[in-house]
């Protein structure tokens, strides 16, 4: 023996007993779902959140103004201040540093403006000469021919106690903030 | 023993209730004169992706994730795991088979019109795979973290930088933090391993069922049009009448492929051998010259020969116009014919397309466009540019070595390219002209005049003034001779 169903009969109007607890389901998931996103999200967009408060820049020394003598520019090297764990030796940085002359220094980003990749400075000619699409710069880091649009990356620098120290951290790109630092804003970004 | 094996059969059977779907399947009717051998590219991408994930798992077992370690695994697998290389070959080597034959596969589709009504959202979907290839392929790339990964994923961000406002998120949220590190490996390790391959493998399925259940293209004929009304009928009609079933009418071809293009990539595997790892990832040994894989070269030369002002916009709007392009094809000429024989345009588009990809993957392998950085102290000035000259000629082809002109300037067909050659450079520019396209530049030339001195300048003119072919004079400002008349040039009787 067994009972039939009492069929509800469903209109515009009215709503079944499992229709209600169904939709009511639904939106209890959709409850769920939208809470668990907050710390995914919030996970996620860490990274770009934390360097919204300059929490990737540092100040970073470079070594003794000795060491660069006057009117050269050499390759200086420095580990970034935002290191993780498993970060080896690709959080070793390289840049290049020119010592104009008493406290007077230009400390130029290894990184073409073009598309990042490394410069590399001849004496002789006075130029940095990227391997890649063919830029070329002055000792003064402006553009002097092929594609980029602008002049080396220069990071903010200051001289303490006989040590140059720089303003670093981040990977200097033609929109990132480490533009924005040294009073060249890129032509994008407000 | 059969009967054994029959019982175990129906027992799973009972249960999974496979067997009846499955031989539906494998006996659809499809039309006789598609099984050819155009007709097993897909199949042969499909070949190559399980290739990819069977080598990609035994990688796995050894490869580190980490920005420490990934190097030194790969140099393990490379030299100290029993076979490794192989492995390693094979992944490498499946990869570009699989963007090679998925490229010819899309471009048998296109020519086929096998994208027109019905099978519209089987290219939409078949576009989305082709991306994921990609995605594969560079994040692939990545992986092997060495020099090149290091510096492409540098080019990766600063292209990215570009997006307007959202630009400098936008990289951080790709490199997985500030610079180029552990975190960025382990970022493309996710989407390498678990994120791209399991949308690839979730739209290979799509995409093959669709195949199953709207059939697969018919052989295109000419005059044979297609129409939203009429089609579905008509294909009907051809299967009956002119059809057979795919097993084993159509697959022994792509059984044949399949096995033909595992042998393939694993003799190129073997005679080949793996791809690098190049230098240790370390950004402070710049003494490199990163070049992509061999699928992105087209783009590295791309980037290299647009103008500087059109770069930005053609790398952010480009790609939306292409996939957005490719996205509507089929809705666009979901109707009308089929067959490539009546379609000019459509075999124009893939030649000039095949010819502009070539041509610029070709310049990619010598890179006209990059500084040769050693010329200047490695490519000697060649002796028949030296023989007979002056103390002053010789003293300029010493300035034009060290000032480093030879780097992208080329002598007897040595030095770089990126400018002009200068073996008859006295023939083009007179002495005026040389001497201030050395101090101002111009011309994509930096200027040198800070860098060279009144007596350098006037030796490496000098010098350049020899640069002309035997029995043709250098040029010369005939102005300058009317401006002067008969007068004599001082110091000459």
């Amino acid at each position: 023996m067994s009972t039939k169903p009492v069929l509800v009969p469903s209109s515009d109007t009215t709503m079944s007993r499992r229709g209600f607890f169904t939709k009511l389901g639904i939106l209890f998931n959709a409850l769920a779902a939208a809470l668990v996103a907050v710390p995914i999200v919030g996970f996620l967009s860490s990274v770009v959140t934390r360097g919204r408060a300059n929490g990737y820049l540092s100040w970073v020394q470079l070594g003794k103004v000795a060491d660069f003598p006057e009117g050269e520019t050499r390759l200086a090297t420095f580990r970034n201040p935002y290191v993780m764990p498993t970060d080896g030796a690709t959080a070793d940085t390289a840049c290049w540093v020119r010592h104009i002359a008493g406290e007077q220094f230009q400390v130029f980003a290894i990184n073409c403006a073009h598309l990042g990749c490394p410069v590399r400075w001849f004496q002789q000619s006075g130029l940095f000469m990227c391997p890649c699409h063919g830029g070329a710069y002055y000792q003064d880091g402006s553009r002097a021919s092929g594609p980029p649009e602008r002049g080396l990356f220069e990071y903010p620098y200051k001289i303490e106690n006989g040590l140059i120290t720089i303003q670093a951290g981040e990977l200097p790109t033609p929109g990132a903030a480490i533009a924005a630092l040294t009073g060249e804003k890129p032509p994008c970004a407000s | 023993m059969r009967v054994m094996i029959g019982k175990i059969g129906d027992w799973f059977d009972q249960r999974l209730k496979l067997a009846a779907p499955v031989r539906e399947i494998a006996e659809h009717r499809i039309p006789r004169n598609t099984a050819s051998w155009w007709y097993v590219f897909g199949s042969g991408a499909l070949t190559v992706f399980i290739l990819q994930i069977v080598t990609g798992v035994l990688l796995a077992l050894v490869y580190v994730p980490s920005g420490a370690e990934a190097w030194s695994s790969l140099q393990a697998l490379n030299h100290a795991v029993t076979l490794g290389w192989f492995i390693r070959a094979m992944h490498g080597w499946g990869s570009n088979f699989m963007v090679a034959i998925v490229l010819i596969h899309m471009v048998q589709v296109f020519l086929f019109g096998a994208y027109k009504f019905p099978r519209e959202l089987t290219w939409i979907l078949g576009i989305f795979l082709l991306l994921m290839t990609l995605g594969m392929a560079f994040s692939g790339q990545v992986l092997r973290f060495d020099q090149d990964a290091y510096w492409g994923l540098g080019i990766g961000a600063s292209i990215a930088s570009r997006v307007p406002a959202l630009g400098p998120a936008i990289v951080k949220l790709m490199l997985g933090g500030p610079i180029i590190a552990g975190a960025t490996l382990s970022r493309f390790f996710t989407l390498h391993v678990f994120v791209i391959p399991g949308l690839l493998i979730g739209f290979v399925c799509l995409h093959l069922l669709m195949v199953v259940t709207l059939g697969i293209n018919e052989w295109p004929m000419p005059g044979r049009i297609v129409k939203r009304a009429t089609y579905v009928s008509e294909y009907h009609e051809l299967t009956k009448k002119d059809g057979e079933p795919f097993v084993p009418y159509g697959v022994w071809k792509d059984m044949f492929f399949a096995a033909f293009i595992i042998l393939a990539v694993a003799a190129c595997a073997l005679y080949f051998g793996p791809f690098g790892p190049t230098g240790r990832p370390d950004p402070t040994i710049i003494q490199t010259v990163p070049k992509p894989d061999y699928f992105f070269l087209w783009l590295y030369a791309l980037l290299s020969l647009l103008p500087p002002s059109l770069e930005t916009p053609a790398l952010l709007i480009g790609p939306v116009v292409v996939i957005a392009g490719l996205l509507l094809l089929p809705f666009l000429s979901g109707e009308g014919e089929k067959s490539w024989k009546r379609r000019p345009i459509a075999v124009l588009t893939v030649m000039l397309i095949a010819i502009t990809l070539g041509t610029f993957t070709h310049l990619a392998g010598f890179t006209p466009w990059s500084p040769h950085m050693n010329a200047w102290s490695g490519d000697a000035v060649p002796d028949q540019f030296i023989h007979g000259t002056t103390a002053l000629e010789r003293q300029g082809a010493l300035v034009f070595q060290v000032k480093q002109c030879r780097n992208c300037h080329s002598l007897g067909e040595s030095g770089g390219q990126r400018g002009p050659a200068l073996d008859s450079v006295a023939v083009r520019l007179t002495q005026d002209q040389l001497i201030r396209q050395v101090i101002q530049g111009g011309g994509n030339m930096p200027a040198y005049g800070k860098n060279l001195s009144p007596a350098e300048t006037t030796a490496l003119v000098a010098f350049l003034e020899t640069l002309h072919p035997k029995g043709q004079a250098p040029a010369r400002d005939a102005s300058r001779d009317l401006a002067l008349g008969d007068e004599k040039p001082v110091g000459q009787p």
